[in-house]
């Protein structure tokens, strides 16, 4: 029988995807897990595994083409068996329905989070009825149809959540007060809007040119937007006395090849993996539903690229030795400046280390990875003199920020989890273990 | 400017047209000797002769009939009739003959006649004596109807009825006849039918009301200004028909929402009426449906409670704004 491959959607996000290149051609054989295409969305190249075994009778995309996630690319079957002629297109409209249907039945890491709707009055439930339909006034529709954004993306403060022109207005002026930020997110919504409204023109009033946003750098800035309009921060700070862990460094890469050298990112990853384990609110998401808590801690690190930034999961930390970690965050790297991550490294990511330390920063204050509930900055390690034993002594130290979901957990928690993180830098011996 | 109670100013009106214009004469029950059962036409009957101020029969068919053959035959009466529940049974003279015999005599004959009728609640008389039916008149295509709600708009209304070459339903809320206010002492003051009257300005909701409702929207409005700090804008539509719908659209397109309070029953209503117009012309600036607020869906209750139950009243109002904001 023959088998439709459709474009996955790879991150809670991604709405549409660009078939890069077609690895297995027409009539050559597939097997289950081998790599079928390339695919990219706006965060990566990633490959398309088969997740069956067969002929592969029909290319429906094209190279170089964008479909929306759920559009059939490909046909697998055996080789004579009949197959359709025609593949039927998902129209944009479509889409962006399928986004409100999804954004109203709460699934997990759809976007459920109002840009910029008055947080305190926004009541529990979501802005539709049961049956998936938006719950929005005439008005309303028209104003966020005019202004290109998404009404699914809002939060309804209206009588049965019913989504009202302030809320629009709301939105519409969270967009307008942050120049950078605001076109970005005003163009992602209408991406999936039907039919293709043109984008909203930056509101410059110095005359230059206008760059188009790539699509990593819509994403950056939807994210982040994301983040700080509906997710409320609270930071704290301490210093890290590295002495000991940069002693016992030393020691573990004296006699490590490359591939296997430890940089002090993994030294954190390592703490702050095992601190997750005695800390699990902060390896959790905050939902309307409750809490929720994952099983795995997968800690993010932050990689700059060129084009501008990608924060994927070192997978499993929590069973993971440091010198595994050292290994695969080496790897992790190389592969997200190649732009060839798989989806799960940067879709499963519960928490995040955001590192520049190697540009002799000394603190850094990060913004929290939607939806995740903290995350933590990390400084350069700087010698400095410190008091200990009433002496005045260098120490290599390290500032590091917690910035966590003032949602999720309060600041003595966070307090208490950054103290562990400490606490397993301090003495390193535990890092090994 | 003159402070006059509404029946002194509708009075002003009668003595006013009835001076400038001889073919203006005035029939009803009560209305010469007694001086109307709300003392409207009090001392006309000695001014005017009973020649211009004729007391009938109380037979309400009857007087709107003479009053129409009056209107055919080139004179400009004013018929009176007690209440407009007693209206009902001139409703065939109404709806049958006033209301059509210019289409049906393909505009040869025309009715000038006003027809003042008293209407509301609020001072037990009960179930045949307290309806509000405006928006029954509304209803019918061929006539107008005009229904003030303070003095100075009762005179102005009532000039301009005696001047229109159709013929005009006037009703006056019972509640408002003592009202007080400054009204214009210029006896060429007219108020332009179609045109209503926006007594505050607001940006959170409109309110529309018209006769006596009117004052409950005022009232309302006051309240959620002071309790909870919402800007109503009121609307006084001061003729049904022609009915100014392009002020209350105005209106509702800046406010986004909109309350329609009127003493009638609510179904089938005249508030539904201006519902479907809100709606059909405004649907895109809506942020919430459209609310009526209207008297009870019973016969009106003698009892004093019952009968102030049975009345739309401004908590009522001030209810169905905050349900929808």
């Amino acid at each position: 029988m023959a088998i439709e491959v459709t474009m996955p959607q790879m991150g809670a996000d991604m709405t549409e995807g660009t078939l890069v290149r077609w690895v297995k051609q027409v009539g050559e054989e597939v097997t289950r897990g081998e790599i079928l295409a390339e695919i990219e969305t706006d965060k990566a190249t990633v490959e398309l595994e088969a997740f069956e075994s067969g002929v592969l009778r029909k290319h429906v995309v094209s190279e170089g083409e964008t479909v929306p996630v759920g559009q059939v690319i490909a046909i697998l079957g055996t080789t004579g068996e009949a197959i359709a002629e025609e593949h039927p297109r998902i129209p944009a409209a479509e889409v962006a329905s399928r986004k409100i249907v999804d954004a109203g039945a709460g699934v997990a890491g759809a976007p459920v989070l109002a840009v910029g709707a008055p947080t305190g009055t926004a009541p529990g439930e979501p802005s539709t009825d049961g049956a998936g339909r938006l719950r929005i006034s005439p008005v309303a529709r028209r104003i966020a149809h005019e202004a290109n954004l998404d009404p699914a993306a809002l939060r309804g403060s209206g009588p049965d959540g019913r989504i009202l022109r302030r809320d629009v207005e709301a939105a519409v002026r969270a967009v307008e007060t942050r120049p950078a930020a605001g076109p970005a997110v005003a163009a992602a919504p209408a991406a999936t809007m039907a039919p293709v409204t043109p984008v909203a023109a930056p509101r410059l009033t110095a005359a230059g040119a206008v760059q188009p946003l790539s699509k990593m750098r819509q994403a950056i800035a939807r994210r982040m937007t994301l983040s700080k309009l509906t997710q409320p921060h609270y930071y704290l700070t301490l210093d890290v006395d590295m002495t000991a862990a940069m002693a016992f460094r030393e020691q573990l890469n004296a006699s490590a090849d490359d591939a296997h050298r430890v940089s002090v990112n993994d030294l954190v990853v390592k703490a702050c993996a095992l601190a997750l384990q005695r800390h699990p609110k902060f390896n959790a998401e905050f939902t309307d539903e409750g809490l929720r808590t994952h099983d795995e801690i997968n800690v993010d690190i932050g990689i700059a690229l060129d084009e501008g930034l990608i924060a994927p999961a070192i997978l499993h930390c929590g069973d993971k030795t440091l010198g595994r970690i050292a290994l695969e965050s080496k790897d992790l790297v190389a592969r997200a400046k190649s732009g060839h991550l798989r989806a799960e490294e940067y879709s499963a990511g519960t928490f995040t280390i955001t590192n520049l330390g190697a540009y002799g920063v000394e603190m850094l204050i990060g913004i929290i990875n939607p939806p995740q509930a903290a995350i933590l900055g990390v400084g350069s390690v700087m010698a400095q003199p410190v008091v200990r034993d009433g002496e005045v002594v260098v120490a290599q130290v390290m500032k590091v920020a917690l910035s966590a979901d003032h949602r999720v957990s309060d600041g003595a928690e966070g307090a208490r989890f950054i103290k562990e993180i400490q606490g397993f830098l301090e003495n390193p011996v535990s890092l090994a273990l | 400017m003159v402070e006059m109670r509404m029946r002194d100013a509708l009075r002003e009106a009668l003595r006013e047209e009835m001076t400038r214009d001889p073919k203006i004469f005035l029939m009803g029950e009560d209305i010469g000797a007694y001086g109307g059962s709300y003392a409207v036409t009090k001392g006309l009957l000695e001014e005017f002769g009973e020649h211009r101020v004729r007391d009938t029969p109380i037979a309400e068919s009857g007087i709107i009939g003479a009053g129409i053959g009056a209107a055919m035959g080139g004179l400009r009466p004013m018929v009176e009739l007690m209440t407009i529940n007693f209206s009902l049974l001139a409703l065939d003279q109404i709806v049958n003959s006033a209301a059509k015999l210019y289409y049906m005599s393909n505009g040869q004959i025309n009715v000038p006649m006003v027809v003042r009728m008293a209407s509301g609640g609020g001072s037990q008389l009960a179930a045949t004596h307290s309806h509000s039916l405006e928006g029954l008149y509304a209803h019918f295509p061929g006539i107008k109807v005009v229904c003030p709600s303070n003095p100075a708009d009762a005179k102005g209304l009532l000039k301009r009825a005696f001047r229109d070459d159709n013929t005009v339903i006037f009703i006056e809320h019972t509640a408002n006849y003592g009202t007080k206010g400054d009204v214009p002492d210029d006896p060429d003051y007219l108020v332009e039918f179609g045109e209503a009257n926006v007594l505050r300005e607001g940006t959170d909701v409109t309110i529309v009301g018209y006769s006596g409702s009117v004052h409950q929207a005022m009232r309302a409005a006051n309240m959620l200004a002071e309790q909870e700090g919402l800007s109503a804008e009121v609307i006084d539509l001061r003729t049904l028909r022609p009915l100014d719908i392009e002020t209350v659209i105005t209106s509702v397109k800046k406010t986004n929402r909109a309350v329609i309070v009127e003493d009638d029953w609510k179904f089938g209503g005249f508030a539904g009426e201006l519902s479907a117009q809100i709606m059909e012309r405004a649907f895109d600036w809506l942020d919430a449906p459209v609310a009526r607020v209207c008297g009870k869906d019973v016969p009106m209750p003698y009892n004093r409670n019952l009968e102030f139950a049975a009345l739309p009243s401004e908590e009522d109002v001030v209810e169905a704004v905050l349900a929808m904001m």
